[in-house]
C-alpha cells in the first residue's frame, strides 16, 4: 500500500523543516496551516501580507479578533515579539527580500522552478493573485505546498507550466502528498518518497523528469517530542 | 483652528460625485470603513472606481454597492470570495463590471507612489506573466524589473481606531494595512474611527498616520463589522 500525506501532515513536514529564526510567510490554503504546527522549541516569525509579523497558531475560541488574521482571513494570534505595519511596509520586507521562505499554494510547478497559483484560465473563473506574485520574486526561498496531482488526477508537477505564470523560476522545494522534492539548476531531485512508493511509481504520476537523490528518505510526520 | 472632525457619515461623504475613483482600505472586512461604504451608498453615487486590495469577500457593504449598481471597474488583486461565489462573479462573468488585477505588493507601492509624488516605480513583481505584459522593462543588475505607475484617487475612505481633531490616526492591529498609504493618495481623504479623543491624547510618538494626510473624521462608535 502507497502512502499519501494528509494535507495537515504536509504542513506538519514542511514546519519541521523550516529553520530556527527564519521568517517566512504563508500564502492562502495549506500553508496557512504551518502556524499550527511549528514545533515546540522553535521561533519563527510568521508574517502576513496586512502587515503582521509573530503570527502565532489559532486562538482558543472567543478569543478571535478579526484584525488578526491570516492571508485566507480566519483568525491567528499574535506572540509576544509580534509587531505590526502597513501595508507598504510589508511589502518592503516581501520585495526587499527579507522574507526567508514563502510558502505558497500552487496549480503547477516546472522543471526549470516555474510557478502558477493565479488563474486557471478558464471561463467563469475568477483570477486571484494577491501577494503571490510579489513573494514569489521577492523571498529568499519559495516553498510550495500541493497535491501532486489534480482532483481528476492530472500531475502538477510539469515540464512547462500550462497556466499563466505567476513568476518565472522561483520554487525552490515543492512539498507534495507523495514526495519532497528540490528545484535545482539542473533537475527535479526527488529527497523524500512517501512509505511504499517508488522513484518509477512516482515518474508514473509526475509530468516531468525526476532524479532520487541519493540520501533520500522516507516522507512521513516527524514524531513531536514527548510523544 | 483646525478641526477636521464631521458630525455625521453622510456629512462625511457629502460631494462625493458619480464616476469617482475611490480608494477603500481594508484587507477583506478587516480595516474596511465599511460604514462610509454604507454612506456612499445612502448617498446614491454611481458609476463608481474601487481601488481596494479585496473585491467583495461575500456578504459585505462592497456587495451591497455592486448589488445596487453603483460600482463600474475594481481595481484590486483578489477579487475571489472567502466562500466560494459573489456578486462580483456575476457580474464579471456578465460584462457588468470591470477588474484591473493588480499584484498585492505593486497596488500598494503604486498607491504609495501616488502619495508621495513619485512619478513610478521599477519592480520585479510581475515580470515575465501576463501582467506585465505591454508594460516597460528594464534589466538592473541583471534582473528584469517592470515599470509601475502610481495611482491618485479622487476620494479614499479609511478606517482607524482613534483619531483627534486635526486628524492624526491610530490604527488597530492588522486593520492598518493599506489605510495609511492610501491617506494621502486622495484630494478628499475621509476616516472614519472608531474614537475621537481629545488633541494630545496620542502619543505623537505612536501616531502612525499625521494629520496632514485627514481631510475629514468622523465617529462611529458603532461600526458594522462586514
Amino acid at each position: 500500500m502507497s502512502a499519501k500525506l494528509s494535507r495537515q501532515d504536509i504542513a506538519r513536514v514542511a514546519a519541521n523543516d523550516i529553520p530556527d529564526g527564519a521568517c517566512v510567510n504563508l500564502g492562502i490554503g495549506l500553508p496557512t496551516l504551518i502556524a499550527d504546527y511549528v514545533p515546540a522549541g522553535r521561533e519563527l516569525m510568521l508574517q502576513s501580507e496586512q502587515g503582521l509579523l509573530g503570527l502565532g497558531p489559532a486562538p482558543a475560541p472567543g478569543e478571535e479578533d478579526y484584525d488578526v488574521i491570516n492571508a485566507g482571513k480566519f483568525p491567528v494570534t499574535l506572540l509576544p515579539g509580534a509587531s505590526v505595519f502597513s501595508h507598504s511596509e510589508s511589502f518592503l520586507m516581501i520585495r526587499g527580500g527579507h522574507i526567508h521562505i514563502a510558502c505558497l499554494g500552487a496549480f503547477q510547478v516546472a522543471s526549470n522552478g516555474d510557478m502558477a497559483n493565479w488563474t486557471v484560465d478558464a471561463p467563469n473563473q475568477i483570477p486571484g493573485v494577491g501577494g503571490a506574485m510579489d513573494l514569489a520574486a521577492g523571498a529568499e526561498q519559495v516553498w510550495v505546498l500541493m497535491e501532486h496531482c489534480t482532483k481528476e488526477g492530472e500531475p502538477r508537477i510539469l515540464d512547462r507550466c500550462t497556466y499563466p505564470l505567476t513568476a518565472p523560476n522561483c520554487v525552490d522545494r515543492i512539498y507534495t502528498d507523495l514526495a519532497v522534492i528540490d528545484v535545482t539548476e539542473t533537475a527535479l531531485v526527488v529527497r523524500r518518497m512517501a512509505e511504499g512508493w517508488t522513484l518509477q511509481a512516482l515518474q508514473d504520476v509526475t509530468g516531468a523528469a525526476l532524479t532520487l537523490a541519493q540520501d533520500w528518505s522516507v516522507y512521513r510526520v516527524p514524531a513531536a517530542r514527548g510523544e | 483652528m483646525i478641526d477636521k472632525r464631521v458630525a455625521s457619515l453622510a456629512e462625511a461623504v457629502a460631494g462625493i460625485k458619480d464616476d469617482s475613483v475611490i480608494l477603500v482600505g481594508g484587507f477583506g472586512s478587516s480595516g474596511r470603513p465599511a460604514d462610509l461604504m454604507e454612506a456612499l451608498l445612502d448617498l446614491g453615487v454611481k458609476g463608481l472606481t474601487i481601488i481596494a486590495n479585496n473585491a467583495t469577500v461575500g456578504d459585505d457593504i462592497v456587495s451591497e454597492l455592486m448589488s445596487a449598481g453603483r460600482i463600474r471597474k475594481v481595481m484590486c488583486s483578489f477579487p475571489r470570495g472567502l466562500k466560494g461565489r459573489t456578486i462580483f462573479d456575476e457580474l464579471y462573468n456578465s460584462g457588468k463590471i470591470e477588474l484591473e488585477l493588480v499584484p498585492q505588493g505593486t497596488l500598494a507601492e503604486r498607491i504609495r507612489a501616488g502619495a508621495a509624488g513619485i512619478g513610478g516605480f521599477f519592480t520585479r513583481t510581475a515580470a515575465g506573466t501576463r501582467l506585465a505584459e505591454g508594460k516597460e522593462t528594464r534589466v538592473i543588475d541583471g534582473q528584469t524589473y517592470v515599470l509601475e505607475t502610481p495611482i491618485k484617487g479622487d476620494v479614499a475612505l479609511i478606517k482607524g481606531l482613534r483619531g483627534d481633531r486635526w486628524g492624526n490616526l491610530i490604527y488597530h492591529r492588522g486593520a492598518r494595512i493599506n489605510n495609511p498609504v492610501m491617506a494621502g493618495a486622495a484630494k478628499l481623504v475621509i476616516a472614519q474611527v472608531r474614537e475621537i479623543v481629545p488633541l494630545g491624547a496620542l502619543d505623537p510618538e505612536h501616531i502612525v498616520t499625521p494629520g496632514v494626510f485627514v481631510d475629514r473624521l468622523v465617529e462611529v462608535r458603532n461600526e458594522r463589522q462586514t
